[in-house]
């Protein structure tokens, strides 16, 4: 079946045309700034002139204008050549974009969205020490005083927060307490540079060497009020929307990287020869790349379907969690395959399936575990009910 | 300048080529189809030159209806509209060039760009059958150009050196490798290209002059020779690559 089976004229151009961007701009520099643990400021600013940062967001804001499927294959071609600049793009477009576009008054919007397709970056500020999978024991909190809100507390883990392009981030905050005992969430929109706002670049990563990924502090960090997104008490369906959505970009990085650990390991079976012949020849060798076909197969219709489903504005708590989960273990699954295939050198620096291997591991915890798609999933199918 | 840019719909360069049951055209089922790339040159250059000068860019194709994709990509880049000649399946370089020299005598252009060929077919005739057809003058596999009051000059590459050519306006120009580096078109302009029209013309009334009666895919590739580093391997292999891989 073609990768394009299905596709529009546009899809299959949008398609080629970042598969041609990645390869000539991303894939000459990826394996340095890996190795450096580098966020480059040049490639995000050419991503931007491409439009790839408002990718779905209205053309009155300087958006792309693009539909779902578009946006995932998007996230895809990118994938499918380096993993830390499609988390650049996937997270956000997902996590930054996402909120302010749909839960954002008018106001906000126009006084970001602008900028954040222009070439600014936006992130989103959710988990924290004390809260990944357990989000709604976030600790971080906001007390009114006048027209202000007052922030104290910490995040971990945000991505895009730090970097010299950063206007800001969506921040999730304790504002008090609901009439269930359960803590009330909110969420506010913090600009980098406001006084009692700290970000520090986190270092040391196993994977997405090259995407920005920060702690963020707050001190008596003051906040006016107009920069409350929604209500007061919306944040945590804010919050479990944006993941819903966010859940399939994760995904699209899954099937990408493994498309991109396919090609590769393909393409040095047919070169690699043992015993007098090509390693692809050997049985258990051919059968780990079928193994992989099979998987990509049926995972890339799949997504497809659930972001046809999210264009038609239906609910894909449960199909969302199902293609991330799928997508992001049959990334697992090619990336070992991809190191076997190339036995000692797999091992290597110098070979990409070194950094397909590593930079696979993130789409099993970020963004919801595997544990946690799974708990969603059954969840769904009534499990608990 | 009003700017009129012709390209073709060739097999991707990366794609296996299998030929049909019928024995004389290529099996087009699984085949990804492309902009021909010497055609995004020329595509590339048209919108350079309205950029600088303003004008009208215009890209036609001679095909059938699967063709509508190419002039989509050249839409997304920027041209400004497109045509779409419907004809035969498997035309021959006369018959393209005489249904471009139709649109041309509509469309009045002061520029043709094409590519230096298409890498389907290899024939290398259109730009000059063209320029044959419409009394113009045509040079081609360009690689450098300059318009200016209406005086037109390119740079050809030839073995060995380049040669500079002057024509005045109108004028058929076709692109080599190293004239431009085509720019990559912009997602909302990818979107926006969906709803723009393809303006649909039957084929003028031609007929091709020749017919394919068979394909073949070499079954062997060359086999590879290897050398030594004794004296009379060196001799053989500058022998070699001088008379028969003609590189130096
Ligand atoms: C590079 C990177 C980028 C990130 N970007 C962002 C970002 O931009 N914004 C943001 O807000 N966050 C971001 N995160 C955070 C990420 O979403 C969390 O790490 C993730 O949700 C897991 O939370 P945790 O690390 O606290 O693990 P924990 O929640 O402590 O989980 C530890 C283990 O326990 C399991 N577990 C937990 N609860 C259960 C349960 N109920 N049942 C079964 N098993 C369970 C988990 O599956 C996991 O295996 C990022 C993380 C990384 C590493």
């Amino acid at each position: 079946m073609s990768i394009n089976r299905n596709l529009t004229e546009e899809q299959i151009l949008l398609r080629d045309t970042v598969r041609k961007f990645a390869e000539d701009v991303i894939r000459p520099q990826a394996r340095e700034l890996d190795e450096k643990e580098e966020f480059s400021d040049e490639i995000t600013a050419e991503m931007a002139a491409m439009g790839f940062l408002g990718a779905f967001l209205p053309g009155k804001y300087g958006g792309s204008e693009l539909d779902y499927v578009s946006y995932i294959i998007l996230v895809e071609e990118l994938a499918r050549v380096d993993s830390s600049h499609a988390a650049t793009i996937a997270a956000h477009n997902s996590l930054g974009a996402g909120p302010l576009y749909y839960y954002g008054n008018e106001e906000q919007k126009e006084k970001y969205l602008p900028k954040i397709c222009q070439g600014h970056l936006w992130g989103f500020g959710l988990t924290e020490p004390e809260a990944g999978s357990d989000a709604g024991n976030t600790q971080t909190t906001a007390v009114r005083d006048g027209d202000y809100w007052v922030l104290n507390g910490s995040k971990i883990f945000i991505t895009n927060a730090g970097t010299d392009m950063t206007l800001g981030s969506t921040v999730l905050t304790v504002t008090g307490e609901n009439a269930n005992g359960k803590k009330e969430l909110t969420c506010f929109l913090v600009e980098n540079g406001t006084t009692g706002y700290e970000t520090k670049n986190m270092k040391g990563k196993l994977m997405w060497r090259a995407s920005n990924t920060c702690e963020l502090y707050f001190t008596d960090c003051r906040v006016h009020k107009s920069q409350m997104l929604g209500k007061r008490g919306d944040g945590y369906h804010q919050m479990l929307g944006t993941l819903d959505n966010g859940r399939l970009s994760i995904a699209a990085m899954g099937l990408g990287l493994a498309q991109g650990a396919f090609e590769y390991a393909l393409n040095y079976a047919k070169q690699r020869k043992t015993f007098g012949k090509p390693i692809a020849r050997h049985q258990a060798i051919a059968y780990k790349l079928a193994d992989i076909e099979v998987g990509i197969a049926h995972a890339r219709p799949y997504l497809y379907e659930v972001c046809r489903m999210l264009d038609g504005n239906e609910r894909i708590t449960k199909e969302g969690a199902i293609a991330k989960l799928n997508c992001s273990e049959l990334a697992h699954m090619a990336a070992n395959h991809c190191v076997q295939i190339l036995g000692g050198y797999g091992l290597m620096k110098e070979y990409d399936a070194e950094r397909f291997y590593r930079d696979q591991k993130l789409l099993e915890i970020g963004e919801g575990t595997s544990e946690i798609q799974r708990l969603v999933i059954s969840r769904e199918i009534g499990c608990f009910d | 300048m009003n700017i009129l840019v012709c390209i073709s719909r060739v097999p991707d360069t990366a794609t296996k080529v299998v030929i049909g049951s019928d024995g004389n055209s290529i099996d087009s089922q699984g085949v990804k189809f492309i902009v021909n790339p010497y055609d995004e040159l020329a595509i590339e250059e048209g919108l350079r030159l309205r950029e600088k000068n303003g004008g009208v860019v215009t890209a036609v194709t001679i095909g059938t209806d699967k063709s509508t994709d190419v002039l989509r990509t050249a839409l997304a880049m920027g041209v400004d509209k497109v045509i779409l000649v419907k004809g035969e399946e498997n035309p021959d370089s006369f018959y393209v060039a005489e249904n471009l020299a139709a649109v041309a005598k509509d469309e009045n252009p002061d520029l043709i760009l094409l590519g230096r060929q298409s890498v389907d077919f290899d024939s290398l005739q259109i730009p000059s059958a063209l320029g044959e057809i419409l009394g113009m003058p045509s040079i081609s596999v360009v690689s450098k150009l300059t318009i200016e009051d209406g005086k037109v000059t390119a740079e050809r590459d030839i073995e060995g050196g380049c040669e500079i050519v002057e024509a005045s306006l109108p004028c058929i120009i076709s692109a080599q490798k190293g004239l431009n580096e085509p720019r990559y078109p912009k997602l909302p302009d990818i979107m926006k290209s969906r709803s723009k029209p393809i303006d649909q013309r039957d084929a003028a009334a031609a007929a091709s002059r020749t017919s394919i009666i068979g394909m073949e895919i070499p079954l062997k590739q060359r086999a590879g020779k290897i050398l030594t580093d004794s004296d009379d391997d060196i001799n053989e292999l500058v022998r070699m690559l001088h008379e028969d891989a003609k590189v130096i």
